[in-house]
């Protein structure tokens, strides 16, 4: 695996982490029962391809996988800004969600050709979980498409989104990652090194 | 247990303490951690067995990449191994070799039997659009009714959407195809 795939891997790998937990942040509180279900386990998916695909960039540098995704200083993240965002309004959160998943399978796309059968054959696998994704953000949006509420909050986020597919529009990362950081590592930072999980 | 009284005789026989046959035997009773009424030989997560000089090499495939019952699963074929006396290797492969397919038939009756309804085969689409989800294609586990409709996309652990049978008015929990 070259350079720039483990970059590519490492920018996915920390999108999927980071928007795991915003998504697990509506746990408990979404404005419907089926929607704490559905984000809660839309967080536990994204975590979970986060993880998969630390691995493999894990191996190749000589590290693992919790160690990429915990013990980095915030700047060191390579997420696009739109998944750092705290969105506590559910309109907000549908059009990250939509735009993100509209991206999401374009990359996911590209990497299922890749001519390293691991990044292929891991990204074939993460697709079929994100197919269900992609159909509860597209429900979702057919549901919310003519609300002039949903419709302006797509309108501020989609120039966000276009970093999710460009590694150059990525950009400075917004103060909210670093709060974040300090909520995600606070566990792992209250232990000695060398604990095992 | 038969089992074991084979395993000693056969490493008095052989070179290798125990058979291929004998791991998938083995493996085949340890339960999925989550949905206990299948094995991970059901499941189709068992890749391949390898036996080699008394070390024991596992390949297999977790079913969603967030599932927390991955180490479980992991930890109880080495441990099965070891009971057995061989030393194992268990290797989880992220590749994009399993799908729903690969649950056994067994696997669809013993899930169909205790009230979780099976996934459907992925040559009838029935992951790919809204339409087909919400299209009588599923199957009331409790009563075999296909008046059932679509509750959420998600359910209780990654694997399974809520579904609901409007013939004997039963929520069930219905396979994810993926």
């Amino acid at each position: 695996m070259n350079a720039r795939e483990q970059q590519l891997l490492l920018e996915i790998a920390d999108d999927e982490l980071i928007l795991g937990w915003r998504d697990s942040e509506w746990t408990g509180i979404a404005p419907l029962l089926e929607e704490d279900v559905a984000f809660s386990s839309i967080a536990q998916n994204e975590i979970g391809h986060a993880r998969a695909l630390y691995e493999l960039v894990a191996r190749e540098r000589g590290t693992t996988a919790d160690e990429l995704a915990f013990d980095r200083s915030p700047e060191d993240y390579c997420c696009a800004p739109i998944v750092e965002l705290r969105l506590l309004d559910w309109e907000k959160t549908i059009a990250r969600h939509y735009l993100y998943e509209e991206a999401d399978a374009k990359r996911l796309d590209q990497l299922k050709r890749s001519e390293d059968p691991e990044i292929a054959g891991l990204a074939g696998k993460i697709d079929r979980e994100e197919t269900y994704h992609r159909l509860h953000a597209q429900m979702w949006f057919d549901r919310l498409q003519d609300e002039p509420r949903f419709t302006a909050a797509l309108d501020e986020l989609r120039p966000l989104a276009a970093a999710l597919l460009d590694s150059e529009l990525r950009g400075e990362h917004t103060s909210e990652l670093a709060e974040l950081w300090e909520e995600m590592t606070m566990v792992r930072r209250s232990q000695p090194a060398g604990t095992t999980w | 247990m038969g089992g074991d009284d084979d395993g000693a005789t056969l490493a008095a026989r052989g070179d290798d303490v125990v058979t291929e046959e004998q791991i998938w035997d083995a493996l085949a009773e340890i339960p999925d951690p989550e949905i206990p009424v299948v094995s991970l030989v059901d499941l189709g997560v068992v890749r391949d067995v390898a036996v080699e000089n008394g070390s024991v090499r596992i390949e297999f495939t977790p079913t969603f990449l967030g599932c927390p019952a991955l180490e479980v699963m992991r930890d109880a074929m080495a441990e099965r191994i070891r009971a057995l006396g061989a030393e194992p290797d268990v290797q989880v492969v992220l590749d994009d070799s399993w799908s729903t397919d690969k649950i056994t038939r067994a696997g669809h009756e013993k899930l169909r039997a205790s009230g979780f309804a099976p996934p459907a085969p992925r040559s009838a689409g029935t992951a790919t659009s809204l339409v087909q989800l919400n299209a009588a294609l599923f199957r009331c586990p409790y009563c075999g009714s296909t008046e059932t409709t679509l509750e959420n996309l998600f359910g209780p652990t990654p694997c399974r959407s809520l579904r609901y049978c409007n013939a004997c008015r039963q929520p069930f929990e219905q396979f994810k195809t993926i």
